[in-house]
Formats: structure tokens, C-alpha cells, sequence
């Protein structure tokens, strides 16, 4: 987005502003609906005109989302959204420029696109709905889907090794990677806020519970009443804690975290303190991703400033043509041996 | 002794070498002298796919000929009347194109037993009397620029490789080239590295200065200037022909222009022109593929620059699913095929038109999109700009087909003023054209164009993309009689470029026996052998398609004033293919796929087979 901040109260703008009138065609009880309201929500307080936010999916049911949202929108073909999402941002780089991306479209059709966004760092913003399931073509597995997972195309349990999205994004060098719950407002409109903000690729990973293939994938999250004990929610500069009674905490042992109950044997000062710009403490969290003895994390991962392709591309155009003057069709035309029949 | 000084109207000359020779740029700089000095020319590279082949092999042999002359020169000539030969791998390959009589100018020190085994020869082709009936002019080249270099800061490695400057010296005096122009393009291109620069012109003058001081060259050779129109020219390739048509349709349009591109062979040089020219109002993105480079290309055109990609054969194959949806979508957006020949990888360095078919129909559904083909570098310029305005007019990819040949051949380029290009016209609708109902993204003008409503316009918020929309609204739509309305009106706005394009120029009577039907690069090919046989009282005309999608309206009336079609194609009869469809009658085909474009004389000999 363009940095140029404007009051937010000006733009008067509501979520009502981001609601067109067509009907919203997910499944009933699907975790796209949550996700959907609270960018809607987050949105108008942004300081971003309406009229310069552009939202780009691929294929899948995520990739639905730009008919859902009162923007411009461009629904366009399976994993080439950051490809087509570029060429937008590089074309007018006012705009606020939202990529949205299933784990399907994202990570395997479009997992080459993915990575070079990130890598670039152009800014934009991509949206990954993590339902470890195909969805749309009604429930094979997936990149994300775990080991054994049953499904249509895999009846006897995936042998395909998944993929941890975020873990992904921190290889492609991303400079800034959050993940988020579907059902958990707080933390979607946190990352939602933080992604705009950021000046670079943004990633953030929304675990979204599929109700019709893969109904409680990540029930040990979603659920509020075992959410406590199983997630870790990381605040910047903050001890890492949690645990229903908030008495649990993740310290370094053996250049592992590993989980410790607060009191007599560990207090706060022993635990690891999350630190956002540091990739070692983003590689630990990310590592307990899928590791049953440690609660999966979520939160702004990782936030580190980088200059952006397309800062970088602008800048280049002003310099040379500081240097050479602004090239004319003269100019371009006789730029090589000329000569002239009489 | 006095030389003598022969006037010739036109001459053939083929550079070849080992692939480290530098003989495209000997090449190349005989070609810019040969321009300054104001013949008319065509030139063609032929180079294998690896950068550098095992040294001395047969196929590592590079090659470059150029045709020049003081009539029009429409191709690269069919026969070279000189042959250079560094080396006897180069001899070997290219001897059997050498006409009867020819000059050959070889380097022997490059002769050795070992290079003449590798290269397949029993014996010293040079002493042992096998090439009688050409003239050799046998130079040891090597030890000559040795020589001639001996107190210069070079290695003796590095002096060896200036021995392709002498070659074009001895070039330059036996055809009256000047060699300044070449002598100050050195200087600059080793400003850093005077001693590379010097060294590389003393051989240049010790070639130039042994043919005219040693006895084995009596005569040299002058072309006069050709008549060519009335200008200012300069000498270009197809892809930087293309490269600047683009440029010049984004100027006269008022817009920024961006390339999403992948390196490919034979089409990367346009990739490299317009990276280049950061100061143009250009924007580049190399890809990380080919899909993502007419992706972002898509994403560019939505946010409203004039959009290009370019590519070759494989490429275009990925791109295939994105033109669909550029296509859906109604973007304007400029793909550029640079073909080469196929299938899949195929021979990336050879020319090849079998890409036609791709083009007019490779896509899944019923996805109509306009293709253009350029005939000659100098056309190339015209048909990019042509295809860009076409783009913007309509609201619709097209596709321009180049070729190899088209592509890194080149050509005498009349410098157009860039006032006398036309204008486009580009407008997007503002926020007044919300109307109560809404913005309708999908609303038509007199030529079918949907609006190009950019995104940061207030007010005219839409979803556009691949699943089908509904006329006018612009909503998602999975009805029939929708589809079928949709698909109409997508085929009818490339049918109605048939409009735009001029009336059909025939070469030669507008009615008669045979009608020699012909698109692309091959056009120079047929030009030369149907004027050779309207020369000979043969009732034989040339029609030549830019446009091969949509046909030229009057396509069916000309070809009904002739008894006989002939379709020569680089390609096993794509063209002709179409053209049965269009014309339902029967069509006599030339084709060839030898990875290089017709001889003039080819096509002669069909001619003469249908005339019995």
C-alpha cells in the first residue's frame, strides 16, 4: 500500500461499504464466512480508499472470495493469483493489493508463484486458507493434508508428507508471516491490520475448518474449551505462555522449545521471549507446528523490514531517467548507425 | 600491381566458424558497414543450441550470411557466393550450400590433422585438390594476426581470437567496405579495455591491408547503393523491431508499458531492448516462469498499462491457460511467439512456422483471438505497433507470430517520424459511469469493447475473471443462452479486425494460373521466385497474410481469380489447412522443416511442377 496515511475518520468508510448485494455461495457453517466479515470489518479502518484496494484470488472456494467483498476483484485461474497479483502491484503500485490463495492453489498448483512473491518481496498481501483439504472438487487430499489423512483420493491414508505453509514463506525469505484461526476475530483482525501495514509480501496462514471435508482438522484449536492448552499465541517482546490457566510455558531445551509448567521449577524469566524480527525464534515456532508435544502457534510469526521490488523497480526508473532524460521515440529510433538515402 | 574493381549488382556472403569464432559478430559488423554504405540487405544467423560445443566439431559450427545489393534484397540469399571457413568443421558443413565457383576464404592454420579428422575430412581439403572449381584464398590467419600483434599486452589466446577480425578485414576490402564504423564501435565497446580494442583493429587493418597488398586477391567487388525509398534507415532485427513497436504504441497511447517475460530462445533480445529502456515509461519483470509472465502481463493490463509477453513455441504452450483467460476477460494484451521449431524443446535456435495452428486455435473452448505475422525485421515494427492498437482498440489479446529467422535476422529499417504514427486511442470510464444499477463492466461500444474501468477509480468497484460473466452485468453466470451470447460476441469482435485490414496488395496480375498464398517470414522466399517467374512469362501472383486471424475480407475473391492456390510453409501445411476451411477448394502445399526458410529456388520448381 501506499504509505501515504490517511486520516482514518475522512475516509469514512464502514463494512457495510464492503458488502456487495450478490449472495455469498459457501457451504453453511463454513470457516470462510468468519474470515470474509472480519476483513470487511478491518478494512475500512485501514486508511486505504476503498477504490485502491484490489483483491486477487486463484481457483478453489477461497478463491471465491473477491466476488464477496465490494472491491475490485480479479477471480482468475488455479495458483497464478501472486503472478497476476505482481503485475497489478508493479502497474500501479497505489493500490492495495490483496492475494487470496487456498492450500491447494497456493502450495500446489501455484507453490512456484508463491514462493517467488514472497522472495521478491513486492508489496502485497496474501491470504492463505489452510483447510488441509481440495474443497472444490469435492475432498481429495491435499499439499497441507497430514499423513494417513483418509480422504477420496488417498482411501487408504495419504503417503504424502505435508507441507507447513508458514515454514514455506520463512524459507522464501518472507518479511512478514502471521497465522491465524478462522474462528478467532481478534487474531484475524490483527493480522489482517499488520499484513496492510507492512511494507513488503505479507503472509498470513488462516487455519479455516472445511465443515464438509475435512469438518475438525484443527479441533484442538478451534474448540474453545481445549484452544488453551493447544495453541500459543505469541505477542512481540512478550514471554511465550499459555495453557488455560496461563501456566504454561515454552523454554529452549536442547535447541528445541519444549513446554514447562509454570511454578516452582520455572518461572516467566526461564521462558522464551517472542521476538519478531528474529528468524531463529520464527524457526522454533514454526517447528512446533507438527510436533504433538508442543501447542501450535499463532500470531504475528515474523515482521522484518526489506526493501520491496517495487520500491526498488520505481526508484530505478527515476534514477536513470535522471541520468538519460526522458527517452523519446526520437531518440529510441536513432539509437543505432543511421543513414539516409537522398 | 593494379586490382581490379568489378561492379556486381548483389552478393551472398556466409560467415562460419567454430562457435568461439565470434562469427555473428563479424557477421553482424559487415552488416552495419554493408548498411552505412546504402545496399539494401537481408541477414540471417544460424547457430547451434549449445554456447559452446566441443571446439573443431561439426556441431559446433556457427554460422552467419547475409545477402546484400543494390536492388531490393527481399532474403538472405539461397546460395553464398562467399564462403568464410575458420576451420574444416565449418568447410565441411557449409561447402555444399556454396554455389559453383564460389569464393572460399579459409583460415589454414586452423587445417590441422587433428581438426581436419574431427571436422571428417581424409585429407587437407585445402592442397588436396577437392575443391576444385572454387576459388580458395587459403590465409593463415592465425599466424598472420600473430604476427601482426606481437608486441601487443594480449596472451597469444587472447591474439588467436582476434583472427575473426581479420577475416572481415580481408571481407571489408574485397567487397569496398568502410571499416571506421567498425574501427569506432570497438573502441567504444572496449572503452575499458583499450588494449582488447587496438589489438582487435590492428588485425581488422592487417586483413583489410593483406587483400590489398598480396598477390592471391585480384579483384575486389562494389555494390551500389540500393534505391531504396526516400529516408532515414537504419539496420534491425526483428525482436528489437518488435521491442520498439511497442514502445511506440505505448507512447502514441499514452501508456506505460509492461512485459512479463521468461528468457527463451530464439525471443529473449526483446526481453533485453526494453529492460534497457527504464527511461521510456517501460516497466520489466522477468518471470519466474512462463505462466507467470503472461499472468502478471494479465495483472498489469487490469491495472491499465499495455501489457506484453513474449515468448517462443514452449513458452507459449505453458501460457495457453492465461491467454484463455485474457481472453475471458477481455484484456488487452500483446503475446509474442518468436517460433522456433518443435515439438517441445525441438531446435530452439532453427526457425520454424508450426506454431499457426497454436496460435489461431490451441486454447481449450472456443477462444478466438486476432494473430498477426510479420514478414520481414523491418516489419516486425509495424506489426507490434499494429498489434497493440489492435489490443487496446478492442479489448483483446492478440497474438503477434514472429520467427527465428524474423526475429535475430535483420534488415535496412526506414526510420518512421514518430509524429506521422497514429495516435490511440485509450479511454477508461470515471466514476460518472456508475449509474443507478451499478457499474456494468461488461457493457459494449460500437466495436463490441467492454469499458477498461481501471482499479483506484471511485465508485466503479467489479469482479472480473475466468468463470463466465454475464453480458453487460459483469455477475457470474452459468446460464445457457448466456454462454452462447458471450461466445458469439467474443468471436464476433476478432471477426470485425477484419475490418481494419487494408485492402489485399497482389504482386503481380490480380488474376491468373497460379496464386502463391504465403505468411510470415516466408514472404521474401516467395517474392524472389514468383518475380523470377512472372520474369519468365508465367501467369504467377503472390498474395501475402498479415493477418491470419481474422482473413483479410476479400481474401475468397482474389483467390477465385486464379486457377491454382500454392501455399509454401515452413511447417507441414498449417496455413493450408486453414485456408481449405475457408476456401473449400484443393491447395497445393510446399513444406519443409529443415529449421531454415525457403530458397527462392524451391519454391520456383513448385511453381514450374503446378504449371506443368
Amino acid at each position: 500500500m501506499s504509505e501515504s496515511i490517511i486520516e482514518i475518520d475522512d475516509l469514512n468508510l464502514t463494512r457495510k461499504d464492503f458488502v456487495p448485494g450478490n449472495e455469498v455461495r459457501w457451504c453453511p457453517g463454513c470457516g470462510d464466512y468468519s474470515v470474509l466479515a472480519n476483513m470487511q470489518k478491518t478494512l475500512p479502518i485501514m486508511g486505504v480508499k476503498k477504490e485502491n484496494y484490489a483483491f486477487i484470488s486463484g481457483i478453489g472456494c477461497s478463491s471465491r472470495f473477491p466476488y464477496y467483498m465490494d472491491t475490485y476483484g480479479f477471480h482468475s485461474i488455479h495458483g497464478r493469483a501472486p503472478a497476476i497479483a505482481s503485475g497489478v502491484k508493479l502497474a500501479n503500485p497505489d493500490l492495495a493489493v490483496w492475494v487470496i490463495t487456498g492450500d491447494g492453489d497456493g502450495f500446489s498448483i501455484g507453490g512456484n508463484h508463491m514462493i517467488h512473491a514472497l522472495r521478491r518481496n513486492i508489496d502485497m498481501n496474501i491470504m492463505l486458507f489452510n483447510n488441509r483439504i481440495y474443497g472444490l472438487t469435492k475432498g481429495q487430499y491435499s499439499p497441507t493434508s497430514l499423513l494417513g489423512k483418509k480422504t477420496k483420493s488417498s482411501p487408504f491414508g495419504s503417503v504424502d508428507r505435508p507441507f507447513n505453509p508458514s515454514a514455506i514463506a520463512l524459507g522464501a525469505n518472507a518479511t512478514f508471516i502471521s497465522r491465524a484461526l478462522d474462528v478467532d476475530a481478534k487474531g484475524l483482525q490483527e493480522s489482517i491490520k499488520r499484513a496492510q501495514r507492512h511494507k513488503g509480501a505479507s503472509f498470513i496462514e488462516v487455519y479455516q475448518n472445511c465443515i464438509i471435508f475435512n469438518d475438525g482438522e484443527f479441533e484442538d484449536v478451534e474448540n474453545k474449551a481445549s484452544r488453551p492448552d493447544n495453541a500459543l499465541f505469541v505477542v512481540h517482546g512478550e514471554p511465550m505462555i499459555f495453557g488455560k490457566d496461563s501456566d504454561k510455558g515454552i523454554i529452549m531445551n536442547d535447541h528445541h522449545p519444549k513446554v514447562v509448567t509454570l511454578g516452582k521449577d520455572w518461572t516467566e524469566k526461564d521462558l522464551l521471549v517472542h521476538d519478531e524480527t528474529n528468524s531463529i525464534i520464527t524457526n522454533l515456532l514454526l517447528e512446533m507446528t507438527f510436533d504433538p508435544t508442543n501447542p501450535t502457534p499463532f500470531g504475528i510469526l515474523r515482521a522484518v523490514e526489506a526493501p520491496t521490488y517495487d520500491d526498488m523497480l520505481v526508484a530505478q526508473i527515476k534514477e536513470i531517467t535522471e541520468i538519460r532524460g526522458e527517452g523519446t521515440l526520437e531518440n529510441l529510433f536513432y539509437s543505432g548507425d543511421v543513414w539516409e538515402v537522398k | 600491381m593494379t586490382k581490379k574493381v568489378v561492379r556486381i549488382n548483389e552478393a551472398t556472403i556466409r560467415f562460419a566458424g567454430d562457435s568461439g569464432d565470434g562469427m555473428q559478430l563479424t557477421g553482424t559488423r559487415f552488416t552495419e558497414a554493408t548498411a552505412i554504405v546504402g545496399n539494401d540487405l537481408k541477414t540471417i544467423p544460424n547457430y547451434p543450441s549449445e554456447i559452446r560445443a566441443p571446439l573443431g566439431t561439426l556441431a559446433g559450427v556457427s554460422a552467419f550470411q547475409l545477402m546484400f545489393g543494390s536492388t531490393r534484397v527481399f532474403t538472405p540469399g539461397d546460395m553464398p557466393d562467399t564462403l568464410v571457413a575458420m576451420n574444416p568443421a565449418a568447410l565441411k558443413v557449409h561447402l555444399r550450400d556454396l554455389k559453383k565457383g564460389g569464393n572460399i576464404l579459409a583460415n589454414s592454420n586452423a587445417f590441422t590433422d587433428k581438426n581436419l579428422k574431427m571436422a571428417g575430412w581424409e585429407a587437407d581439403p585445402l592442397t588436396d585438390g577437392s575443391l576444385e572449381g572454387y576459388t580458395v584464398y587459403s590465409m593463415e590467419m592465425s599466424k598472420l594476426v600473430g604476427k601482426a600483434l606481437e608486441n601487443s599486452d594480449l596472451t597469444s589466446k587472447g591474439i588467436e581470437r582476434t583472427k575473426n577480425m581479420f577475416a572481415l578485414g580481408v571481407l571489408f576490402w574485397m567487397y569496398n567496405r568502410p571499416i571506421q564504423p567498425t574501427e569506432d564501435w570497438l573502441r567504444k565497446k572496449f572503452a575499458k579495455n583499450p588494449s582488447i580494442a587496438e589489438a582487435n583493429i590492428l588485425a581488422m587493418k592487417t586483413g583489410y591491408n593483406y587483400g590489398e597488398t598480396t598477390e592471391i586477391f585480384t579483384t575486389s567487388y562494389s555494390v551500389d547503393k540500393a534505391e531504396l525509398p526516400k529516408g532515414k534507415y537504419r539496420n534491425i532485427t526483428g525482436n528489437v523491431a518488435v521491442a520498439y513497436g511497442l514502445v511506440a504504441a505505448a507512447k502514441k497511447a499514452g501508456k506505460e508499458l509492461f512485459l512479463g517475460s521468461y528468457p527463451i530462445t530464439p525471443a529473449s533480445e526483446i526481453l533485453h531492448t526494453l529492460s534497457g529502456l527504464r527511461n521510456y515509461n517501460v516497466k520489466t519483470f522477468q518471470a519466474e516462469d512462463e505462466i507467470a509472465g503472461i499472468s502478471a502481463a494479465i495483472g498489469a493490463a487490469y491495472a491499465g498499462a499495455l501489457a506484453c509477453t513474449t515468448t517462443s513455441g514452449p513458452g507459449m504452450a505453458l501460457k495457453t491457460e492465461a491467454i484463455g483467460l485474457a481472453i475471458i476477460t477481455e484484456l488487452p494484451l500483446v503475446i509474442v511467439n518468436v517460433q522456433r521449431g518443435g515439438p517441445s524443446t525441438g531446435m530452439p535456435t532453427k526457425m520454424e512456422q508450426s506454431d499457426l495452428l497454436q496460435a489461431v486455435h490451441g486454447r481449450n473452448s472456443d477462444a478466438t483471438i486476432p494473430v498477426i505475422a510479420p514478414l520481414d525485421p523491418a516489419d516486425c515494427f509495424d506489426c507490434a505497433f499494429e498489434a497493440a492498437r489492435i489490443a487496446l482498440k478492442y479489448m483483446t489479446p492478440v497474438i503477434l507470430l514472429s520467427d527465428g529467422y524474423l526475429g535475430q535476422g535483420s534488415g535496412p529499417w526506414q526510420i518512421p517520424d514518430p509524429k506521422s504514427l497514429p495516435e490511440i486511442k485509450v479511454s477508461h470510464p470515471d466514476s460518472s459511469a456508475r449509474t443507478e444499477a451499478g457499474f456494468m463492466p461488461y457493457s459494449r461500444d460500437a466495436n463490441e469493447a467492454r469499458p477498461w474501468a481501471l482499479p483506484g477509480t471511485p465508485g466503479l468497484e467489479h469482479r472480473i475473471g475466468g468463470l463466465e460473466k454475464e453480458n453487460i452485468t459483469g455477475m457470474v453466470s452459468q446460464d445457457a443462452e448466456n454462454h452462447q451470447i458471450m461466445t458469439d460476441i467474443r468471436a464476433r469482435k476478432v471477426q470485425n479486425i477484419a475490418n481494419e485490414i487494408p485492402p489485399s496488395e497482389i504482386f503481380g496480375e490480380s488474376k491468373g494460373k497460379v496464386l502463391v498464398i504465403g505468411w510470415g517470414s516466408t514472404h521474401g522466399s516467395i517474392h524472389v521466385a514468383v518475380a523470377r517467374a512472372q520474369k519468365n512469362g508465367q501467369s504467377v501472383s503472390q498474395l501475402h497474410l498479415r493477418w491470419v486471424s481474422p482473413f483479410p475480407p476479400d481474401l475468397k475473391a482474389i483467390c477465385d481469380n486464379f486457377d491454382e492456390l500454392l501455399i509454401p510453409e515452413v511447417n507441414m501445411g498449417q496455413l493450408a489447412l486453414l485456408l481449405k476451411a475457408e476456401l473449400i477448394r484443393p491447395i497445393h502445399q510446399l513444406n519443409k522443416v529443415r529449421g531454415e526458410p525457403f530458397r527462392a529456388s524451391e519454391i520456383e520448381e513448385k511453381i514450374n511442377e503446378i504449371l506443368g
